[in-house]
């Protein structure tokens, strides 16, 4: 076993030693992960999965454990998006009371912090915890089931409808010393619920944690979900998640994943399309600046006939960050009837920064209809120019077009303080002229007119 | 306002223009006329700043300014304006998107401040009507899916929003048929103002019926060969470019 796994579990056992008696299933489920993750040690870039992700800069770390949620209420307020919403926040992976804010949530809705479920009834939590994203899934999930502790559970009982939005937010400290967390999150959609869960993760500049997020989504027969993981953290986080979805039929997962912070980030989402009639729709947009990794695997299992999904990921990368795509499809034996599309777009802003993109198709049905594409390029000179012709500055001019760029993705989303922020992101920020809210309430006003 | 002396340009490293010179005053309009390939397009090109044009001999003054040292987006604040030949698309920026940055660019540069919405609006509205266009282009992306006919026309009515000094026009009939040909006309004519320049790039005299130019210029193999009035013009629809030509390779 090498030194990077040994003070990981190093870590853990004290930890363990801290922590006193938990039941029985805990225990045995933080042995799995910790033997599992021993097994497997920290990937490497000589397995194909993780070619062009290198994880050294988690593993040669020697990370902490947060205890406190301190944080100062005005620059957490600075950080929240500003929207109306069923709110749960955590600072470093502990959960923070004092910035959290439920309100009122509809009957049969629970939006509740994992420590607390647990303590109340954690029986109710043991059954579907790690059934979907176990310690098979890949050794970060596995490190992430042997260290969790904290995170949030949301149970939907079937046919309620959650209006506001319910929004999870997870705060990095910029501190003394480096610190890990490893939160886990369970929602649980009964029939024909719907809801839209916001995951945010924000942080104070100069904060340096590593975040190994685990998520479970279990979608009932004919439940919407629509999930947005807005992953704004400072430059130097690093950010791995595994996120595992179930779909029953008729179910709907529609996904907004959108990367502009973070140093080092892993995004691993995965759909089982199991009844028919369930559609998953992945939308993808991920922006890397300075030296920025990003790299996203999409898996969609088309495990039963009549199945739909639907990807688009663009990626724009500038200086010297290097994106990744690997979207993969599997279609198996017999679903027949299936509908896939894939396409990955990417915007290389300068010589330096790079993309790989990968779409793997593998179908074993022969009544399908399946689609994909990539392609990679550079902003269009000609546009730049005829901005410029028209007095605009080229700074600006690239801004508008890069936004243009994103504007695919970005036109879906809904929720104005979401895309707000990522407008600002990825159009830098513009001189008050260019006021881009201004624009678009202009063009607003115009179609209403 | 603007003066062309003795201008050189290569492109590629071949000479397109080989000593041109040329003043436009206020208040006038200019047609630039000649055969293909006589280095039209590349002259306005040139005064609008586009890149791989290399100039290696002579001057452009723009009221007094060294236009060769401007940056593109300087040269159309100073009201030195190119409507395109071949109109880019721009895929997801929004005709209303360009028209409020770019008019918002040149009050910035005048000293004035963003312009009201209100006032915007208005000013759109009224544009957009005299152009016989429909109010939808706005929430367009720049030209994407857009006729020949459009194209044109979105390029007048960035003109008669941003009000240029010198508006230049690349074979601004080119692709017309002609009830698109007289709307544009209209909208050039209706840029007519004493203190507004106007030069028109264009192969064939018909555009100049509709759009009567004050001075017409005959471009050949890199030069001005010939100038004189609206009647040159006409004079060149029945005879053609050939008799110029001779005496330019003369």
């Amino acid at each position: 076993m090498n030194d990077d796994v040994q003070r990981f579990l190093d870590r853990l056992a004290e930890r363990n030693a801290a922590r006193g008696a938990e039941p029985t299933w805990i225990a045995a489920r933080r042995q799995a992960g910790a033997a599992r993750f021993e097994a497997l040690g920290f990937p490497h870039r000589r397995i194909e999965e993780w070619k062009y992700t290198d994880v050294r800069d988690i593993a040669a770390n020697d990370f902490a454990l947060a205890d406190s949620a301190e944080f100062s209420p005005a620059a957490a307020a600075a950080l929240t998006l500003p929207i109306e919403a069923h709110r749960l926040t955590f600072v470093d992976g502990v959960f923070a009371p004092a910035l959290s804010d439920l309100g009122e949530l509809p009957a049969g809705v629970q939006v509740v912090p994992l420590s607390k479920a647990l303590e109340e009834n954690h029986e109710a939590v043991g059954g579907p915890l790690g059934r979907l994203t176990g310690v098979e899934f890949s050794p970060f999930a596995a490190l992430n089931t042997a260290f969790f502790e904290e995170g949030a559970l949301v149970r939907l009982a079937p046919r309620t409808v959650v209006e506001k939005p319910i929004v999870l937010q997870f705060l990095s400290r910029a501190g003394e010393r480096e610190v890990m967390s490893h939160p886990r999150i369970l929602v649980e959609a009964g029939g024909r619920s719907q809801a839209t869960l916001i995951e945010h993760h924000v942080g104070e500049e100069g904060a340096a944690n590593f975040t190994n997020l685990v998520e479970e989504i279990i979608l009932d027969r004919g439940a919407i979900l629509t999930h947005y993981k807005l992953q704004e953290a400072p430059l130097k986080d690093r950010h791995v998640a595994s996120i595992q979805v179930e779909q029953a039929r008729d179910s709907r997962y529609t996904s907004f994943n959108l990367n502009l912070g973070g140093g080092l980030v892993r995004n691993d989402l995965v759909s089982d399309l199991n009844g028919e009639g369930a559609e998953a729709t992945f939308h993808g947009l991920f922006y890397g600046q300075g030296r920025q990794h990003v790299d996203n695997h999409t898996l969609v299992n088309h495990n039963a006939p009549h199945t739909r999904s639907s990807e688009n990921y663009k990626g724009i990368l500038d200086d010297r960050a290097h994106g990744v795509f690997n979207g993969r499809v599997v279609v198996k034996r017999d679903s027949q009837k299936i509908e896939s599309e894939q396409s990955n777009a990417n915007l290389l802003l300068s010589d330096r920064a790079e993309v790989d993109t990968k779409p793997e198709l593998e179908i074993y049905a022969d009544d399908v209809k399946c689609a994909h594409g990539a392609t990679t390029g550079q902003l269009d000179a000609e546009a730049v120019y005829a901005l410029r012709a028209r007095g605009i500055d080229e700074q600006t001019a690239r801004g508008l077009l890069t936004l243009a760029f994103a504007g695919e993705v970005m036109e879906l989303v809904d929720l104005d303080a979401v895309a707000e922020r990522v407008e600002l992101t990825v159009a830098g920020k513009l001189p008050e002229r260019f006021n881009l809210a201004g624009l678009v309430e202009t063009a607003a006003a115009f179609s209403e007119d | 306002m603007l003066e062309v002396k003795d201008l050189h340009v290569t492109v590629e490293g071949s000479e397109i223009l080989k000593g041109l010179n040329l003043t436009i005053g206020a208040g006038e309009v200019h047609a630039i006329m000649g055969p293909n390939g006589a280095g039209k397009s590349t002259l306005s090109a040139v005064i609008a700043g586009k890149d791989g044009y290399e100039v290696t001999q002579g001057t452009i003054t723009f009221e007094g300014q060294d236009v060769l040292e401007m940056e593109i987006e300087e040269r159309a604040r100073a009201g030195l304006l190119l409507g395109f030949q071949y109109p880019v698309e721009i895929p997801g920026v929004k005709n209303i998107y360009l028209l409020k940055a770019a008019l918002n660019a040149k009050r910035e540069a005048e000293g004035l401040g963003e312009i009201p919405a209100p006032e915007f609006m208005k000013l759109i509205k009224e544009k957009i009507a005299f152009m016989k266009m429909d109010a939808s282009f706005l929430q367009r992306a720049v030209n994407e899916g857009f006729s020949g006919g459009e194209k044109k026309r979105n390029e007048i009515l960035q003109m008669l929003v941003l009000q240029p000094k010198l508006a230049m026009l690349d074979e601004i009939d080119s692709g017309l048929d002609i009830d698109a040909m007289k709307v544009v006309a209209e909208g050039v004519n209706s840029l007519r103002a004493e203190d507004r320049g106007i030069l028109l790039v264009t192969h064939y005299q018909r555009l100049l019926d509709y759009i009567v130019p004050d001075r017409v210029h005959v471009l050949v193999d890199g030069r001005i060969v010939k100038s004189g009035d609206a009647e040159l013009a006409r004079e060149l629809e029945d005879r053609g470019y050939d008799w110029l030509l001779e005496g330019s390779a003369a």
